[in-house]
């Protein structure tokens, strides 16, 4: 039943790290609230079926201008990042819910790949350019 | 007893360390008129039909904090639910409160909680020495308005019985003593926030939360221990990025 | 308490083991599976935390698309046309309705996470909260819809 990641020492003296990853998972979480269905909507409903927006809202030429430019390179990756880190940190608490006993490795697995996730997005739209 | 009198069952958890390898249940019937509680049940059962059956209470006006059990898998005060509430169905079921070891039958052992509530040093640690010449502190509404809804916890253990998290982890401080931290460190007379927010952000400080939210459903005297342990998280983030400047705690 | 009082000491609060000759103590621990299926508010905080998954792919998703782009026009184009096909409109659709559900109950935690709200020196009742932050979700949604629809109309 003791989840305790680390058994030296009490778990009353030791600093949690998790005020970190609960800021990016809030990050996330508020982002994905305030934008994820709509943003659904238009990237996986509206424009692959051409209802409401032109089907060609998402062209290449479109997009490649969106990822080039500043401020639609930080929006991007925001949006792919939080999202990942979000899901993460939830997810990391659910096998503890679930009575999996969640330790530090589940914690290398399930950030790890949050993060992995970020420098893909992030060397994307670096390879994109400016 | 009068013939026509109605009566209700009352299938309660038992368990007697010395004799049950494991609780199980046990069905009484219980006469009742309307205005009886869960508790005078119990208490008519302890009476009249089985002496061997324990519980706690002492108030009987859900001030004490005694008598906290799950009745039909709900943590409540049993001197404030009633049977009448329960008689559509004939029967209510009462168990020892959730998430705690079972002493015996419906009490439970409570020492870890006794011992997370004095971790959050419950009581106003002063910013400097005051000597008592220099008379009363004085607050504002406002000050006050900060801290009084978290200063009406009766420390029943609803919320504990309501957390997962306390029963998953039980080291987990748990809802009341992170309210009761909370509402020290909102107190504008308080100066120990800095020796309170280690609590909070440690393995077994507020982050065990998953802000289910069900503490504050179930608390008795509407102490809302689900927003005090959320506030003290982002006190605790506030404080963690901001290196240990000692300051902590909500204003 | 009088030092001719009777009753004996109570034990010291240890836990006991079963079997410690003179501790009769033996306090049960329940076991906690199946917890949230105990509770209808357990079986909805978990479906509130099960969004986490659906999130990820999304968000999976969208990275493959960036990488696509990245990649070029015809790589890009390949991720477009995977995503008009019927098995991703579905998908799609069930990420809306999980999403519409993370919104609305982000939104109900939202008000526990924060300070009293103060307006005119009452307290802002959680509800009026929850119900604000929706309609400032449903606004920002539409905000970005309409900037999508100016940009490429």
């Amino acid at each position: 039943m003791n989840h305790s990641a680390n058994p030296r020492r009490p778990a009353q003296t030791r600093r949690s790290p998790e005020p970190i990853f609960w800021a990016l998972f809030g990050a996330g979480g508020m982002l994905s609230a305030l934008i994820a269905p709509m943003l659904v909507l238009i990237t996986g409903i509206a424009v692959p079926l051409g209802l409401l927006l032109p089907a060609d809202a998402m062209s290449y030429h479109n997009m490649l201008a969106l990822a080039q430019n500043p401020l639609g390179k930080a929006i991007l990756l925001a949006v792919v990042a939080l999202f990942f880190w979000h899901a993460a940190h939830r997810i990391f608490h659910s096998l503890h819910d679930l009575g999996i006993d969640a330790g530090n490795g589940a914690r290398l697995i399930f950030y790890g790949a949050a993060f992995l996730a970020t420098l893909a997005a992030a060397g994307a739209l670096l390879l994109l350019g400016f | 007893m009068s013939t026509n009198e109605k009566t209700i069952e009352i299938e309660v958890l038992r368990y007697r360390p010395e004799q049950d390898a494991a609780p199980f249940p046990q069905t009484y019937v219980v006469p009742y008129s309307d205005d009886m509680s869960v508790l005078q049940g119990l208490q008519y059962i302890k009476d009249q039909l089985d002496g061997t059956l324990s519980f706690r209470w002492s108030c009987r006006q859900a001030i004490c904090g005694s008598c906290g059990v799950m009745i039909d898998g709900i943590p409540k005060l049993s001197c404030k639910s009633f049977l009448r509430d329960y008689a559509g169905k004939g029967r209510v079921r009462v168990e020892a409160l959730a998430n705690f070891p079972i002493e015996r039958d419906l009490v439970i052992v409570m020492d870890s909680f006794v011992e997370k509530l004095e971790s959050i040093k419950p009581y106003i640690i002063p910013k400097e020495p005051r000597p008592l010449s220099a008379g009363e502190y004085l607050q504002t509404p406002a000050q006050l308005d900060a801290y009084a809804q978290y200063s009406s916890c009766i420390n029943c253990l609803l919320c504990y019985a309501a957390c997962p998290q306390v029963g998953l982890s039980p080291d987990f401080v748990g809802p009341a003593a992170l309210a009761l931290l909370f509402r020290y460190n909102s107190d504008s007379r308080d100066g120990g926030a800095a020796q309170r927010m280690p609590v909070v952000g440690a393995e077994s400080g507020a982050f065990h939360c998953t802000a289910v939210g069900y503490c504050s459903e179930v608390c008795p005297k509407g102490v809302d221990p689900a927003s005090a342990v959320n506030q003290a998280k982002g006190a605790s983030v506030r404080e963690y990025f901001m290196g240990f400047l000692g300051k902590g705690g909500g204003k | 308490m009088s030092a001719s009082d009777p009753r004996p000491a109570a034990p010291r609060a240890a836990p006991a083991l079963p079997g410690v000759a003179g501790n009769p103590r033996r306090p049960y621990v329940r076991p906690m599976a199946g917890w949230w299926l105990r509770n209808p508010y357990f079986v909805r905080y978990m479906a509130r935390e099960g969004t986490a998954v659906f999130v990820a792919a999304y968000a999976l998703i969208l990275l493959v698309g960036l990488v696509r782009l990245a990649q070029g026009e015809a790589a890009w184009n390949g991720w477009l046309e995977a995503l008009r096909s019927p098995l991703s409109t579905i998908l799609h659709l069930v990420f809306l309705a999980v999403f519409v559900f993370h919104t609305v109950t982000w939104f109900e935690v939202l008000p526990k996470t924060m300070p009293p709200l103060l307006v005119g020196g009452k307290r802002v009742a959680q509800s009026a909260i929850t119900a604000g932050a929706i309609a400032v979700a449903a606004a920002a949604s539409l905000a970005l819809f309409g900037i999508v629809w100016g940009l490429t109309r």
